[in-house]
């Protein structure tokens, strides 16, 4: 079965974490994605981790979660003889997404005006720190910068600390997952009205708008002048944040509402009855926080963390344990829904990885090929754009295709 | 005339709290009409509020912002409307009103889904099979109907009932362990909600590619996005390193999972205190040996940045405690955004660390319009709201509807989208399913 995107081609010059997690997620649903390199492959091969923590192009664990289903034709774009090719290459494509500095592509030869002339139809997708407009537009960023700029990292941490962010790239993937659906909407109307635009995603703007407190602090202080604080730390409000127990941790949030679904999770016991638990704003009150807390973390240390969510899950109670990466991989929920999927690499051998993000059965999620050696598909996409065996040889001799034989 | 991308199509909006909200928006800023359905007679949990009661006015100063923060401080008098919690993810929707656990009720609901597109719900697995609202249901009415099911964990399995939000389905996923600050257990943190973000937009994305093969094929179908699944990309370095070594990844604080140095966040010259809010922070992220040496050059060239061992990333990486305490002794001196420009001027990457209030005083901001005014209902005042992040310059996304009240567009979905007459719909709103607020039995 042909997965939805089938019908779509994709010329993808981005690199790194957040365009190709983006254009990651067009090209596991189908998406005939032509990923573009410079000689040597793009810097995305050299991130973490590596197989075997050898620093390798071809062994890099984020370049293969991040670029299945594409496939790798090298071309150097700093060569003018190169434009040429890639006009051609353009004119066979839906959309063209990139991610380079602002200026880049312009200075490359082949910006906007050029992808316009070249394939009217075609939309440019350019994702960049601060977008395409505005004075950061030539800022530098990473995921620890744009999102403690954008994102609410502020308020995350306890208040004698600084700031801290969430783990490893968290903010360029959520970034990259909203860019996928810019860049899907840019195609549907490239593609069903024949209006090509250049669609400017800013990783910054995406962060300000979006729905992790962001969203939610912002509209609180312009609606009151309330503003949010760092006050992370647990066990301030009734059975709010994250408990230690026999084996581990739980997160918990208060049941604010529901006191008689949590009085059920601990078993209804005689000293958790009675109207001062139900009085208002009972759940902050700092001594019955302290009463509760006496009790509740006696209960949590006698149970491992599955035992405590089974019993939060059966009593409806918002409650979820700490699992690291080994629990999931072979936990009895995730691991039968499959949740993992097996990639065999020509280089990397076989390995899993987190599978499809979501499933959709008449149009479904399909690992049809691992992530690209470098150059792997030059010739092949070449080919399909009209190049002879003979033109690609000249290519190669003039330095279009960089260093590869 | 061009047009958004998801023009002409309809989106029944059975979301609720934050991840499937967030979904349905992103599908109005497309161009979608998107219908919420409410019922007058059930509160949706954590969406619009805790309580058809207001919270006390006395209680407002001790709740956190995002919960405490109405519009001038008063709850007013449909609180349900204007909640700070959730306003901002109600734009771009419609609101109409209807006891769908009531045959009448139903018969209206089932007259929507013969007129719609799409439906998305991401309530506990349970509810929606409790009150019927199943994808076969929806299908024996529209055929090709698209139903998007966001559920915490997948609706089958041992932990398909489980109660979450995203700060729970993090947990599981193993996020919160590996997000704190390094030698300090979890417990030293906050809640977030990383899920809801990453969860809504590729629920939504889940939605466009279903719409492309249905105007291929069309067929329907119905999408499970199990919110912990999808949120594993964001760990996928973890997965990755126990995946091809065996390794469990650890907590690193603000620290580069690359393994670049130095890369955290250091105080600045602060008007206030974390206390008010007036601490201020700035992210550096050095990612190489030229611009640790443009700090250097900038800090003055101090001794203890001039040795040999912290000219190349292994030396800074060995010694990222000393440098830290170091770099934060320079930046306390600083104000966050002199920092800012002048560190960006040499090629850094760097920003504040911004409390939200000073984002709206941003030129940057600013000049990208990410917050434009708009005014809401029962006279509460004209505030700014965010945007769409979406910048399609020749089909534009904006707000074309302000965050909706409960209720606000029942005369258009009931005559105009379903064709109700006025007398059945003066009828149907004696019984009670035409509403503006809640009914007195709600809690």
């Amino acid at each position: 079965m042909p997965g939805p995107l089938a019908d779509m081609t994709i010329l993808d010059l981005t690199q790194m974490v957040c365009g190709p997690y983006a254009t990651k997620l067009l090209a596991d649903f189908g998406a005939n994605v032509i990923k573009i390199e410079p000689p040597g492959g793009e810097p995305g091969r050299w991130l973490r981790p590596f197989q075997g923590d050898v620093p390798d192009p071809e062994r890099s664990g984020s370049f293969a979660y991040l670029n299945t289903n594409k496939r790798s034709l090298v071309i150097d774009l700093k060569n003018p003889a190169s434009a040429p090719v890639f006009e051609r290459l353009c004119r066979k494509v839906d959309v063209v997404v990139e991610s380079f500095t602002p200026a880049t592509m312009d200075e490359l030869g082949i910006g906007w005006e050029f992808i316009h002339h070249a394939q009217p139809a075609a939309p440019l997708v350019s994702i960049s720190n601060f977008g395409a407009t505005g004075p950061y537009r030539d800022y530098r960023g990473t995921d620890l910068t744009l999102y403690g700029f954008a994102g609410e990292m502020y308020t995350m941490g306890i208040a004698d600390r600084e700031p801290v962010k969430m783990y490893g790239t968290a903010a360029l993937i959520q970034s990259g997952a909203a860019a996928s659906t810019a860049i899907l909407g840019a195609l549907m109307v490239g593609i069903e009205q024949g209006i090509g635009q250049h669609v400017d995603f800013s990783i910054a703007d995406s962060h300000f708008g979006g729905n992790d407190r962001r969203h939610a602090t912002a509209i609180a202080y312009e609606f009151s002048g309330k503003r949010s604080f760092r006050s992370g730390g647990s066990g301030n409000s009734l059975a709010e944040g994250t408990f230690p127990c026999a084996d581990g941790w739980v997160e918990f949030t208060a049941a604010s509402q529901r006191l008689d679904r949590l009085a059920d999770m601990l078993g209804n016991p005689e000293w958790f009855n009675g109207p001062k638990w139900t009085a208002p704003g009972a759940v902050l009150n700092p001594e019955l926080v302290d009463e509760f807390n006496g009790h509740f973390y006696g209960w949590l240390a006698d149970r491992t963390k599955r035992e405590i969510w089974s019993e939060a899950r059966r009593a409806k109670v918002l409650c979820g344990p700490l699992f690291t990466v080994e629990e999931l991989c072979t936990d009895p929920h995730f691991v039968p829904r499959g949740f993992l999927q097996e990639v065999t690499h020509p280089q990397m051998g076989t390995f899993t990885m987190p599978g499809r993000p979501f499933s959709m059965p008449a149009s479904p999620w399909e690992l049809r090929f691992p992530a690209p050696l470098i150059g792997q598909h030059t010739a092949s996409i070449l080919g399909e754009s009209g190049y002879s065996a003979g033109e690609i040889e000249q290519l190669k001799a003039v330095g279009v295709l960089g260093i590869q034989s | 005339m061009s047009h958004l991308p998801l023009a002409g199509l309809r989106v029944i909006d059975f979301a609720v709290v934050w991840a499937g909200p967030f979904a349905t928006a992103l599908l109005g800023d497309l161009g979608a009409e998107v219908i919420k359905v409410e019922n007058p007679f059930v509160l949706q949990p954590m969406t619009r509020g805790a309580s058809r009661h207001a919270p006390p006015k006395e209680l407002l100063s001790r709740f956190p912002a995002m919960r405490g923060g109405f519009p001038n401080s008063d709850p007013g008098p449909r609180h349900w409307n204007y909640s700070p919690t959730m306003v901002q993810i109600f734009r771009n929707k419609k609101s109409f009103t209807v006891d769908f656990r009531q045959p009448e009720g139903r018969d209206i609901l089932a007259r929507l889904v013969a007129r719609s597109d799409v439906l998305v719900e991401n309530n506990a697995t349970e509810t929606m099979e409790g009150l019927g609202i199943t994808y076969d249901w929806l299908k024996s009415i529209r055929p090709d109907i698209i139903m998007l099911r966001m559920p915490a964990y997948g609706s089958a399995g041992p932990y398909a009932n489980a109660r979450a939000l995203g700060v729970h389905l993090e947990s599981v996923m193993g996020h919160t362990a590996l997000r704190g600050y390094s030698r300090l257990d979890p417990s030293q943190n906050s809640a977030i909600f990383s899920g809801d973000y990453i969860g809504a937009t590729q629920g939504a994305l889940a939605v466009m590619m279903a719409i492309w093969h249905r105007k291929k094929t069309g067929e329907g179908q119905l999408i499970e996005l199990a919110q912990a699944e999808n949120a594993s990309g964001m760990l996928y370095q973890a997965f990755m390193d126990y995946s091809l070594n065996g390794r469990l990844s650890e907590a690193t604080g603000n620290r580069s999972v690359q393994g670049i140095a130095p890369a955290g966040v250091y105080p600045c010259r602060s008007p206030g205190t974390v206390a008010d809010g007036g601490d201020r922070w700035i992210s550096i992220a050095i990612t190489n040996d030229q611009e640790w040496k443009a700090l250097v050059k900038e800090m003055g060239s101090p001794a203890w940045a001039e040795q040999p061992d912290y000219q190349t990333n292994a030396g800074r990486l060995a010694a990222h405690d000393e440098i830290d305490n170091a770099l934060g002794g320079w930046t306390k001196e600083h104000d966050d955004y002199d920092l800012f420009h002048s560190l960006q001027s040499l090629g850094i990457p760097c920003a504040p660390v911004l409390e939200v209030s000073r984002a709206f005083d941003d030129p940057h901001v600013q000049a990208r319009g990410l917050y434009e005014p708009h005014e809401l209902h029962d006279n509460v005042g004209t505030f700014r709201y965010m945007t769409p992040f979406y910048r399609f310059p020749d089909t534009p996304s904006r707000i074309v509807q302000p965050p909706v009240a409960f209720g606000e567009h029942n005369e258009y979905v009931y005559k105009t989208v379903l064709g109700v007459s006025d007398d059945e719909y003066e009828r149907l709103k004696a019984a009670g399913h035409i509403r503006m607020d809640y009914d007195d039995s709600v809690l």
